[in-house]
């Protein structure tokens, strides 16, 4: 098992947010979470990751076997829980060289495994570039700095390339994007799919999920999951609206 | 009725112990400067006495309200420092590391030109005349005559007058029309002494027309002994010419310095300044730019990076007095622990300065709650054809890139050296000389590291900077 979230309650700045989510991912699934705006899909994501503010007053999230509540997120990361943002973050300064060679060698150094030369590293950059078709040079870019809403998304999936992780939370990663753009970043997905890995891909539409086909959609309403189903509970969605849920 | 200590004879006035020391040495100062041209005795004479009047600068003084430099007074320095005798290579001393870049060292030990040779200012095959400034009134007193006095003339304070009347040595450059200077001078200013001192040089550099220089001008302490740098350097840049000046400050947490730069530019001349504050117990850097020709353009530029109780006071004043001039300033710092950081920049434009740019810029990271920062970004304007802007930001690091950073694995340490490197590089990025933007980058990584925190040495030649991989300086390793 990868993910197992019992009973998890999130509070920000005191307001309860997450009112008892039960979610469980394993190895080789994709897991799709829909639902209305504000019902607390992305403080789900910021609480598995461990973002600051976002208090969990009850409950537990294992992963692979482990109690994380307490964990700094660079621990988690480690561990191999990646999020790619639904607002990436514009970091100047920063070269994206830099900071990917930085996090690969946090990981490396994490699972015991040697520090990455400069040669292969930049190899390696090249390679998962190409999976997510990005053309520019990144080596000399900022972090972010100046990509199109497109470009941001796919440097999302590029870094996820990167740092293999074993749990990928996808936040809306299709808003933003056009039709060219989401079957980039789906096809980038798709090629990282496998049974080691799993997916927890969070979505208002269910365009992407024609691309990136889930295991299991569930959809949350008020801090909670209130359906769970297969892929075609999407469609129902998508015909029916959120309405008949609640 | 009680008047208390308005009635005070001015007889009984009580002074500081350094203006107290400086009142007592004068006259012995002065006559160990016999043999000076009148010109400059004159200007000593006029300076005690300008600094009788006016004495040392205090709080109450604006440009000194949060100055630590109301310290100084009460310290016993030794005011008149005789010449050290030559008993060690300046090689011995500083082993210069930066990859492939060479200077010519020029040096001042405790105020005084320091060199093996028996001469003192020299002709280089160039026709650069370099050496100490002592010499040079005696030998070439037409140019030195020209210039001496006549650059610092702006902000002008107690010290800038304790400069002129007890300087006792300091460096000379001109660079004749035409000469373009291949290798960079490096002008290293060392302390090393057993007495507490007080340290009055004075240095004067001349670009003739069409010349160029870049010009390294470092401030380090080689021991721990606290001093008091008082430094006054006039530059003149003729036309059409261009200087770099890198000023370089890594200095004891016990030293003061000011460091007091004053420039006037000639039609069509170029300057660019980065001043790299790494440590020092309080620093004041005074940048005075006078642009008096056309097209002249000044790009002034610093980093400062604090921590403990350090100060750093950037003082910095650029007066457009004639049309179609640029200037503009970025001043970055990032402040630690309990330190200060001021900035005081005044772009004056006068009503004849059409067509001016002028922008100026401070920002400005607060790592503690203790940390402190007083910006005063500020222009006046008197013609109504002008380009001018000014901004300062004081602020913490980025929560959002900092959960970023850390969701991609990089603990919170190197995440965190990581945006305060961003921050201070865009600085660093504007020097030109590739292998010294290198060593100083380096620099600025250990010192955030807090690597660079006890500095007996000279930065530049006790750093070696790890080579940088073939796109760019490897960050994995902070």
């Amino acid at each position: 098992m990868l993910l197992n979230i019992n009973n998890l309650h999130v509070s920000i700045n005191g307001k309860e947010i997450l009112k008892g989510l039960n979610l469980i991912v394993n190895e080789g699934e994709v897991h799709a979470i829909m639902g209305p705006n504000g019902t607390g899909k992305s403080t789900l994501a910021a609480a598995i990751t461990g973002r600051n503010g976002y208090e969990i007053t009850q409950g537990e999230i294992w992963f692979k076997e482990e109690l994380i509540n307490e964990m700094l997120p660079n621990e988690r990361a480690n561990k191999g829980v990646f999020l790619s943002f639904q607002y990436p973050v514009e970091i100047p300064g920063v070269s994206m060289t830099n900071f990917m060679r930085t996090a690969l060698n946090a990981k490396h150094e994490f699972e015991g495994l040697p520090i990455l030369t400069g040669g292969e590293f930049l190899k390696r950059m090249e390679e998962k570039k190409q999976l997510v078709e990005i053309q520019a040079k990144l080596n000399n870019r900022s972090v972010n700095e100046g990509f199109s809403g497109g470009e941001k998304k796919k440097n999302e999936i590029f870094q996820m390339a990167m740092l293999e992780p074993a749990l990928a939370i996808l936040d809306e990663t299709d808003s933003g994007l056009d039709i060219d753009a989401l079957k980039v970043v789906a096809k980038g997905v798709n090629a990282l799919r496998s049974n080691d890995n799993g997916f927890v891909v969070i979505t208002h539409y269910q365009r992407l999920l024609d691309f990136i086909v889930p295991d299991f959609v569930h959809v949350m309403y008020d801090g909670r999951i209130v359906k769970s189903g297969g892929k075609e509970l999407a469609f129902e969605l998508e015909e029916k609206g959120y309405d008949w849920l609640k | 009725m009680q008047r208390g200590k308005f009635d005070m004879n001015p007889s009984e006035k009580k002074y500081s112990i350094l203006e107290s020391a400086l009142r007592n040495s004068f006259e012995s100062s002065l006559s160990r400067s016999s043999n000076e041209l009148t010109k400059v005795t004159e200007a000593r004479l006029l300076a005690y006495e300008a600094f009788r009047k006016t004495g040392l600068p205090g709080r109450l003084n604006e440009k000194w309200r949060n100055s630590k430099f109301d310290q100084v007074s009460e310290q016993s320095y030794e005011v008149v420092s005789s010449k050290p005798t030559y008993t060690q290579k300046v090689s011995e001393i500083f082993q210069c590391s930066i990859h492939g870049f060479t200077t010519q060292v020029e040096a001042l030990l405790n105020g005084w030109y320091y060199t093996s040779e028996k001469q003192t200012l020299r002709t280089m095959e160039n026709g650069v005349v370099i050496g100490s400034i002592q010499t040079a009134q005696k030998e070439v007193p037409e140019l030195f005559e020209r210039h001496f006095g006549k650059i610092a003339k702006y902000n002008l304070h107690g010290y800038s007058h304790i400069n002129t009347a007890f300087f006792n040595d300091g460096l000379f450059i001109y660079v004749p029309d035409q000469v373009h200077v291949e290798e960079s001078i490096q002008l290293i200013k060392m302390v090393n002494d057993t007495q507490k001192l007080m340290i009055n040089s004075r240095n004067l550099v001349i670009l003739g027309k069409n010349s160029h220089l870049s010009l390294m001008h470092c401030d380090d302490s080689v021991n721990h002994q606290s001093s008091m740098i008082n430094t006054v350097t006039e530059i003149f840049i003729g036309e059409n010419a261009s200087l770099d000046l890198y000023k370089l400050q890594n200095i004891n947490n016990h030293t003061f310095l000011i460091n007091s730069t004053s420039v006037v530019q000639q039609r069509n001349s170029r300057l660019k300044v980065n001043v790299i504050t790494l440590n020092g117990g309080a620093i004041r850097n005074e940048l005075n730019v006078d642009l008096q020709g056309e097209g002249a353009e000044a790009d002034l530029n610093g980093i400062y990076l604090m921590d403990k109780k350090q100060q750093v006071d950037n003082q910095v004043f650029v007066n457009h007095a004639v049309p179609n001039c640029n200037s503009s300033e970025l001043f970055k710092g990032v402040l630690d622990d309990e330190s200060s950081a001021i900035f005081n920049g005044f772009v004056l434009v006068g009503r004849d300065a059409q067509k001016t740019n002028a922008f100026q810029r401070n920002n400005n990271i607060l790592m503690t709650s203790t940390a402190k920062v007083d910006t005063m970004p500020f222009l006046e304007i008197y013609a109504d054809d002008v380009k001018c802007s000014h901004g300062a930001t004081i602020g913490q690091l980025d929560h959002d890139a900092m959960f970023y950073l850390m969701q991609r694995g990089i603990c919170k340490r190197d995440a965190r050296l990581l945006l305060m490197y961003a921050f201070a590089a865009e600085v660093a990025e504007k020097i030109d000389i590739q292998p010294l933007r290198v060593s100083i980058e380096d620099m600025v990584k250990k010192r955030l590291r807090g690597e660079l925190s006890i500095c007996e040495k000279c930065v530049l030649h006790c750093s070696t900077p790890d080579i940088p991989m073939e796109f760019e300086i490897d960050m994995s390793k902070i």
